[in-house]
Parts: structure tokens; sequence; C-alpha cells
């Protein structure tokens, strides 16, 4: 995938003056928001669940040598492999021999955000062989050629009417002067669309979850059970996930389940939590015949010891996105690389270096909700201002900033001086807004006085007033 | 205006005003309702001269060298007292939750600066849940309705506690707004930085303020009130835009945040 993150400000200008998106994502801040606030409501014992989850991650990081080793013994044991991803690329070559192997012309995809990250489909289409998204978001944003703009809800930044035309313009053959007004009519022709693609495919890949080191099993959570035909129809099934996915126990992965489902779409569970432990055995009516997981790095064992190790405790819930007012403002497309939202902000420098996605982590007015409703307690803000320091050391910040600051540095760390300085400035501020309290322009504060005016200093400064009153002078 | 009479008593609580540049600078009658109030509370007032701004613009900005050159000096210049109160989240937040967070590395400051940190609060928490007050004198006639600002919501708590205040209040009536507790696209320097997303975020705010019907908005900092302020205005809106201890203090004779003087 092409890295936009750099032109962050571009991006979100472009999402800001599109009505169709700005459509689509006005439900956002509505419908996530209550349907999590609605299950947290009836689950009073959110927050011990919360301090749960995290520390049966924190504690995973902390010996996750000893639980992956474990865990591929398992896999291994129940006649899986697995096979570590250094990098990306080493991701897709694996994925690609494995494809390669099973004599693959097509192979149907669940839902998975380390695929995007790896740019798996490209891959597969470059070297002959045929992907297909079963999730209905996934299909909908492949028929169209474009990237997932949210973690979970994939297809979030269109609207129904825009999928009705994507449907009409792909599925050629069809009834021209069919129905397709009903979000039931458009998931009816997905369906049947794909019926034949599941059966068809060679090779199934799916993300996961959770790994369970103890019993080898990789998790998926699914509403459209599209994952489940997509793992046990193909005669091969490949996870693709990642290194901090994993989990010691079952016991551990169903405590995250509780805050999974509920913090993500407010639904209790997810429709389908499915638990796969190596290929299909002797006597097992259905499973793949081949079982494969490649667990990528890609820079994430890195982050253990950093500032940044909190972020891999990231369950992928999508609930600091819909919590998020810029997020909402802008969509995902604007964050410009496969992650959007607040924990695409700390993540993506982490994946791809803070020089290419040094805006993320400033876009952000630090109000804190992203951390508030974070099911792992994620300090989301913090994280994203250690970004804002290394990128101040690194002297990446831009010289306006730099320079703005140092100046107003001066001042404010030399008491005396920056009184007196403001004892002159602010009356004459005021002067200049005169009779009507505010004003509509002022040079070196355009950035404020294009949307809004500027509300005018009272005049005196409230040292040089609490002197006079101190002093017994009233007004 | 009147300006409240400084109460000096050896045996109150000695609170320190940290009085927040833009209170400082934009509008010190703030600064002097919150004196008023604490006084109120019964405690005394002082107001050191060597203070200018919590840090928050360099902290947010990732220069930590910078943002502990402020704090050694904000800490400085109120060892002597028992109490540091300032009429902002935000800044109280920036004090109270992250100078510690500065300091972590420094294991020879973490006894001055926790018990900096203990002795910090926000102006309406301080008199609420630190002083136990439970209502004011105040009269102040008309629909408001209160904006919850972040930091002050998500880092301190304070959501109750002004509405508690604002009910005893004579003659005002609270209108809330759909979402008071999403933020208005302030955020410090992130509403020059990203301009158009800051207006975005609070285009919506202003809408929801208008809906709510009331006349008048409150809050708890002032850059958050600056930023609706300029634009309710901008938009040609009729609300008046007041911090809150202005109306808790009684003091609501001059004009509102940004509106017309006579």
């Amino acid at each position: 995938m092409v890295i936009r993150s750099g032109k962050f400000k571009a991006n979100a200008r472009e999402a800001l003056a599109d009505p169709q998106l700005q459509r689509a994502m006005s439900n956002v801040g509505v419908g996530f928001v209550q349907k999590r606030r609605m299950a947290m409501d009836k689950l009073p014992e959110f927050d011990a669940l919360r301090d749960q989850a995290r520390d049966i991650k924190n504690h995973t990081f902390q010996y996750l040598d000893l639980y992956y080793e474990e865990y591929e013994k398992k896999v291994r044991e129940a006649g899986g492999h697995v096979h570590f991803a250094p990098t990306d690329g080493d991701a897709r070559d694996i994925i690609l021999d494995i494809c390669r192997n099973a004599g693959a012309h097509s192979v149907t995809k669940g839902k998975s955000m380390i695929a995007e990250e790896i740019a798996i489909n490209d891959h597969l289409e470059e070297n002959g062989i045929k992907p297909i998204e079963t999730d209905l978001g996934e299909y909908i944003i492949q028929l169209r050629g474009e990237a997932p703009s949210h973690i979970i809800a994939p297809a979030i930044h269109l609207n129904k009417d825009q999928v009705e035309a994507s449907f009409r313009e792909a599925h050629t053959g069809l009834d021209e002067n069919r129905n397709l007004d009903e979000p039931e009519s458009l998931v009816a022709e997905a369906r049947s669309m794909l019926r034949e693609a599941f059966l068809n495919a060679d090779v199934g890949i799916t993300g996961a979850n959770f790994l369970i080191a103890e019993t080898g099993t990789s998790v998926i959570v699914t509403n459209e059970g599209n994952g489940d035909l997509t793992q046990s129809l193909p005669r091969v099934h490949i996870v693709i996930t990642s290194l901090e996915k994993m989990v010691p126990t079952l016991e551990d992965a169903t405590a995250i389940l509780r805050v999974l489902a509920r913090t993500a779409t407010g639904q209790e569970m997810a429709v389908y939590n499915t638990f796969s432990t190596g290929p299909r055995r002797e006597g097992d009516p259905d499973g793949p015949e081949e079982y494969h997981v490649v667990v990528l790095d890609n820079g994430r064992s890195s982050m253990i010891g950093t500032e940044f190790q909190d972020m891999l405790r990231c369950i992928r819930c999508g609930a600091c996105m819909n919590h998020c007012p810029v997020y909402q403002s802008v969509g995902g497309h604007a964050y410009g690389w496969v992650y959007p939202g607040p924990m695409g902000s700390v993540l993506s420098p982490s994946l791809i270096g803070v020089d290419k996605a040094g805006h993320l982590p400033n876009a952000s007015t630090f109000c804190g909700r992203c951390e508030a409703v974070c099911p792992m307690r994620i300090p989301l803000p913090k994280m994203m201002r250690h970004w804002r320091e290394r990128e101040f050391e690194r002297h990446l910040s831009p010289f306006s900033v730099r320079s703005g600051l140092g100046f107003w540095k001066f001042f404010a760390t030399r008491p005396r001086l920056y009184n007196f300085t403001a004892a002159v400035a602010m009356p004459v501020l005021a002067a200049l807004a005169g009779a009507k309290g505010y004003l509509k322009a002022l040079p070196l504060a355009t950035g404020w006085t294009h949307y809004r005016n500027l509300p005018a200093p009272e005049g005196r400064t409230f040292q040089q007033q609490w002197r006079d009153h101190l002093a017994g002078v009233d007004e | 205006m009147t300006i409240p009479t400084h109460q000096a008593s050896a045996d109150k609580p000695h609170v320190g005003l940290f009085v927040t540049c833009l209170v400082d600078l934009m509008r010190p009658v703030i600064g002097f309702a919150t004196v008023d109030l604490i006084e109120k509370s019964g405690c005394r007032v002082s107001v050191p001269e060597m203070q200018t701004c919590c840090g928050q613009p360099a902290f947010n900005s990732g220069d930590r060298a910078g943002t502990k050159r402020l704090a050694r000096q904000v800490i400085a210049a109120f060892d002597e007292f028992d109490y540091v109160v300032a009429p902002s989240g935000s800044c109280a937040g920036m004090l109270k939750a992250h100078y510690g967070e500065l300091f972590a590395d420094e294991p020879g400051m973490s006894d001055t600066v926790k018990s900096f940190c203990d002795k910090t609060f926000e102006l309406v928490s301080f008199l609420v849940d630190i002083r136990g007050m439970t209502e004011v004198a105040a009269e102040f006639r008309g629909k408001v309705t209160y904006h919850d600002s972040c930091a002050g919501l998500r880092e301190l708590g304070i959501q109750a506690q002004p509405r508690a205040l604002l009910k005893s209040v004579a003659g005002l009536e609270i209108s809330e707004m759909q979402d008071p507790d999403v933020c208005c696209g302030f955020g410090g320097t992130f509403c020059v930085k990203y301009g158009d997303i800051s207006n975005a975020i609070v285009e919506k705010k202003t809408a929801n303020i208008d809906a709510s019907g009331a006349e008048v908005l409150l809050a708890g900092d002032l850059g958050c009130l600056m930023n609706m302020a300029g634009k309710l205005s901008r938009e040609g809106r009729s609300v008046e835009v007041r911090h809150v201890s202005e109306v808790l203090a009684g003091m609501t004779d001059g004009p509102a945040i940004g509106a017309k003087r006579t």
C-alpha cells in the first residue's frame, strides 16, 4: 500500500470537502457510540475486566519468547505449521509459496488488517492468483479498488447508494431492473456472488484476533460467518496474524473476548467466535487439509521495552476511532496508511517510521476520549505525545512550530519580561477590536481567524489589575 | 466591576492562584471571580508574580526539556502555599496529572513534585471536593448550557461539580446540549495547526449549543470558550459565552467573551 500519511493535511482537506464522505461519517459518532454506551451500562464490572485484559497482555509480552515457543510447539503437534515473518515482504513470500504449493488459482479471504499491512491482495494478483474478499465491507471496497477506512467497518465511508452503484457496475449479467433499494437486497446479492467463490477457492486466508499458546489455537471473531466458510471449505487455510495477538491460555482469550465485542459494536459477543487448532483430523467432518499460521513481526518486537510497548495490547476493536472527533471529521483514508484513528496515529509511526507518519500523532486535540473508551487501557494521547517528543528531538517538527515555541518559551521563562510585554500588548489588541469586542482578522493569527472571530482581551492584564487591587486602587 | 476584598487571616488555608496565561492576558475577570470563590470557601488567596504558563504548549509539542524548565519555575513559585488552584481543567490537569510524569526520570524531584501535584486543583473541583461547597449565593437569570472541557472531564473527573453549584444559582436553568462531553476542537495549538479539522469539530459543537436552546454557554476553560465564542460569533449566533466562575461569583456585569463593549 502506498503510504500517503505525509499528505495528511491535504487528505483531510479533501475529506472535509467530500459531501458523500461527510454524509457517511455523520453516522459514526452516533451508532457505534450509542451501542457501546448501552453495552457498558449493562456491564458494571467493565473497569475490572479492562484491568484484567491489560494485565494479561502485559504479562504475555514479558514472556513472549516462551509463549511463542509453546504456541509453535502446540500448532506443530496438531499438524499445523507456524511461519515467522520478520517483515511484510517475508510474509508475502511465505503466503505466495504456500499458495503455489497448493496449486492455487483462487483464494478467499476473511477480514484481516495484517493482510492490508502486507498488501497481500496485490501480491497474489501480480502472481496470477485471484484473491476474493468475503467480508461484506471488504468485498464492497475490493470492487471499488479502495482500502478499508476503518479497522472493523472497512466500508464505513460509503453510503448505500454508492454500494448499489458499485454492485450494478460489477455484477454484470443480472437483471438491470432489479431492486437494490434495501440493505437486505444488497446483502443477498453479495451472498449469491460469494457462494461460488467459497466453493471454488483453493486456499482460504483469515486473520486472527488471538493466538493461544497453551493449545496452539487461532481465534477469529466475526459477524457474517464468512470467516468460517473461508477457513473450512478450501483445502488449505492460512492464518495471517501478528506477534502481539498472543495470549497464554483459553481462559485469557475469553477474558479479553468479554471486552472486545462490547467496545467494538456494543454486542455482548460477536456472532461467530471461531477457535481453530490445526488442520482436519481423522474423523472430522470438515476442515482444511493444511493449516498454516504466518506470524508477522514487522517492527513489533522492537516496540517491546520502549514507551510504545503498551500499543501492542491493542485488540483492534475500533472504539478509539469511533469516539475520535478527528476521525469522525475526516474518515480513515485521510490517515494515509492501513491503520486510522488514534490507534493508527500511535502504531503507524512504529511500523513505517515517524518521518513518514509524523502528522498522525500531531493531528489530535488530546481530548482523551480514545483512552477513556479503550478496553485495553492504552494511554493513546500519552504515546502520541511521545512521538511528538521523538520528532522534536530529531528536529522533524515544522520550522513554524519550533520557532513559535522558541519565541513563546523566551517570554514564558522570564516572568517579569512576560508581564511587562503582556501589559503593553493586551491593551493594544483590545483597542484594535474596539467596541465590537472581537477581531475578524489578525496578522500572524490567521490560522485562528480564518474560521472564527478572535474574542478581544479585556485590556489590562490580570497581574496589572491585581497589583492595583492590592495597592487599594479601584478601577 | 466590584473587586472583592482581600481577606487575610493566618489560620485559613493559603491558596496560591495559578491564574493561567489566557486568563491573565485575555479575561482577568475570571481571575477575580476565582479569587472571590476561593475566599468564600474559607481560604485566603495570593497571586505569585513569578508565574506565566503551565508549559502545555511545549509539552504537547514534544519539547520535554523546555517544559521542565517552566515546570520548575511553577513549582518554585507555589512552594509556600497550602493549595494551588487554577480556573482551568486543562492547566490544572497539566500541573496535577502531567508534572509527575514529566519528572518521572528525576527521582530527586519526586517528593517535591508529588507534594505539588497533591495540593493542586482545578477551581470548581477545589470548591466542591476539597472545600465542601454545595451552593453559591449568586443570581443569574437565564438558560445556560455547560460544555465539559476534555482535560477537566477526563484527567480530573470534573462533571458533576460545576452542575451542582450552577443549580444553586438563583434564576438559572440548565439546558444540556447533545454530547456536552465531546471535544470542541480547540486542542491548544491543534486549532491553528489543523485549522480546517478544528473548524469541522467546532461547527458540530456550536450546532449542538444552539439546539440546546440555551442563551448562555458556560465551561471551565478559557481556551475552549474562546474557540466556541469565536465560532458562535462568526456564525452570527447570539449565544453569550462565559467562564463558569463568572456566573458562580456573580460577576456577569461586564461584556461576555467576544461580545460588544458598552
